[in-house]
């Protein structure tokens, strides 16, 4: 049995110069994910309220974008960014990219996850303004509030609320999609662990670490969240976990 | 645009979409079957099926699936001596991941039934199997058989990360087709239209079977 020549050598993981690459990999993979967040929600929103509007072109173009996104596997995404876009743009922009943008991998990355986790969010949203009484939006019309301003006041405040357990889900997924960055070469901590191995053999203690890395993040974000959702919920309203 | 470049390949990606097939098939069948294991430990009331079955479930459904492949990878050998074959390691990463998913939709689905049922199904004297088989089961599945469909298009989608270990798959073949030709446009896009088209079909199944559900 193998189990018993393997020789476990944990200081893989901090001793130099693999603890300071775990360390940055960590980092990356916090702030790509942190950036393609807010990409996804700043744009899942808009797509998501499209979804709900009268006009037609408008709710296609959102259903399209939605539809789009999630029938493609997230890696072909990923390389369509990473190796097919460049090449749509004009050859002067191409090569001020390759020129000024040393680590476009990791902006391809971000780009994707980003677009990518919008698709889900915007889904997320129009379910949580579709679950808003209509009396909320004859209430804010009859007050004289433009469309505009409906969604401003009245509808996005209340439905955020309802979205939040929905919003960790999808901001955690985003979190383990980011691994996915790895197959374009971005030096997040699951490409870190794998690298790591390449010189030391004991990729077995760096991958496991990185598994504690994701489910100790995950743990905290779910503890930090049903705080935030303790502290904002909607008074009246039946308790969501039960 | 050089579409010759898909239409010259085509057999050979053709050859990759065959496998992707069958990963995405053997995925769903067992990841299905340790699911339905893994929902009903997490029903029972015993702690000894409860705590393990649970553990599991929140493990694997916090890490991304390309970190399980890779530490299997690396597991492997460690226990067994030997490495696994790439195919087979494929297979056990996304049997062990999605079973997790599973569980948790087998688990909603059962949840989903008022108590009502249970106790009526007992107090007409059927046992603990019987009510189970006649009165839980057939009403569960109707309830998550859309939620299992969107399982079924998401593995379809996952199969792509097969790619990493060298596997070669749909996406893999693109990739070497690409590294060959040079045309990452037009495959990527070819790509990323075969996988919509079968995951379309697939989703606008889940929705139809979703209304059939909610009307009846």
């Amino acid at each position: 049995m193998g189990f018993i020549n393997y020789n476990f050598d944990w200081s893989v993981l901090w001793r130099h110069p693999y603890g300071e690459l775990l360390i940055k990999g960590i980092l990356t993979t916090l702030h790509l994910s942190l950036l393609a967040w807010i990409l996804a929600v700043v744009l899942g929103l808009t797509v998501g309220i499209l979804r709900v509007l009268q006009s037609p072109p408008v709710r296609f173009f959102g259903s399209a974008y939605v539809h789009i996104f999630r029938n493609i596997p997230f890696l072909v995404q990923l390389f369509f960014w990473y190796f097919a876009a460049p090449l749509l743009l004009p050859a002067s922009t191409q090569e001020w990219l390759y020129d000024n943008v040393p680590n476009y991998s990791y902006w391809a990355g971000v780009a994707a996850l980003g677009t990518y986790t919008a698709s889900r969010v915007a889904e997320q949203f129009r379910s949580g303004l579709l679950a808003i009484p209509r009396d909320q939006y004859r209430a804010a019309y009859s007050t004289g509030l433009t469309t505009f301003q409906t969604y401003r006041h009245v509808i996005v405040p209340y439905a955020f609320r309802i979205i939040i357990p929905p919003f960790t889900t999808e901001f955690l997924t985003c979190f383990k999609n980011s691994a996915l960055t790895m197959t374009i070469g971005v030096m997040e901590v699951t490409h870190t662990a794998y690298y790591i191995d390449s010189f030391t053999w004991h990729g077995l203690e760096t991958t496991t670490a990185a598994s504690m890395v994701y489910l100790s993040i995950a743990l905290c974000v779910v503890f930090l969240m049903s705080v935030l959702e303790k502290r904002i919920h909607i008074p009246g309203m039946i308790d969501r976990r039960h | 645009m050089d579409l010759g470049v898909i239409a010259r390949n085509f057999p050979f990606m053709a050859g990759g979409l065959l496998l992707t097939f069958e990963l995405a098939l053997i995925t769903i069948a067992g990841g299905f079957l340790v699911g339905v294991v893994l929902a009903l430990c997490r029903l029972s009331s015993r702690s000894w099926l409860y705590y393990p079955a649970t553990v599991y479930v929140h493990f694997f459904r916090g890490l991304p699936l390309i970190l399980v492949i890779f530490w299997l990878y690396f597991l492997s050998p460690v226990v067994t001596g030997s490495s696994l074959k790439a195919f087979n390691a494929a297979i056990i990463s996304f049997v062990l991941f999605e079973a997790a998913y599973f569980a948790e939709i087998i688990r909603a689905g059962v949840q989903s039934l008022s108590r009502g049922q249970i106790m009526a199904a007992y107090s007409t004297g059927l046992t603990q199997f019987q009510s189970a088989r006649h009165v839980i089961l057939p009403q569960a599945v109707r309830n998550m058989v859309p939620a299992l469909v969107t399982q079924a298009v998401i593995i379809f989608q996952d199969t792509s990360l097969a790619y990493v270990i060298g596997l070669r798959e749909f996406l893999r073949r693109v990739n070497l087709v690409d590294a060959r030709e040079a045309r990452s446009v037009e495959l990527y896009l070819f790509a990323g239209l075969v996988y919509f088209i079968i995951c379309s079909v697939g989703s606008m199944a889940g929705s139809r079977l979703e209304k059939r559900t909610k009307r009846s």
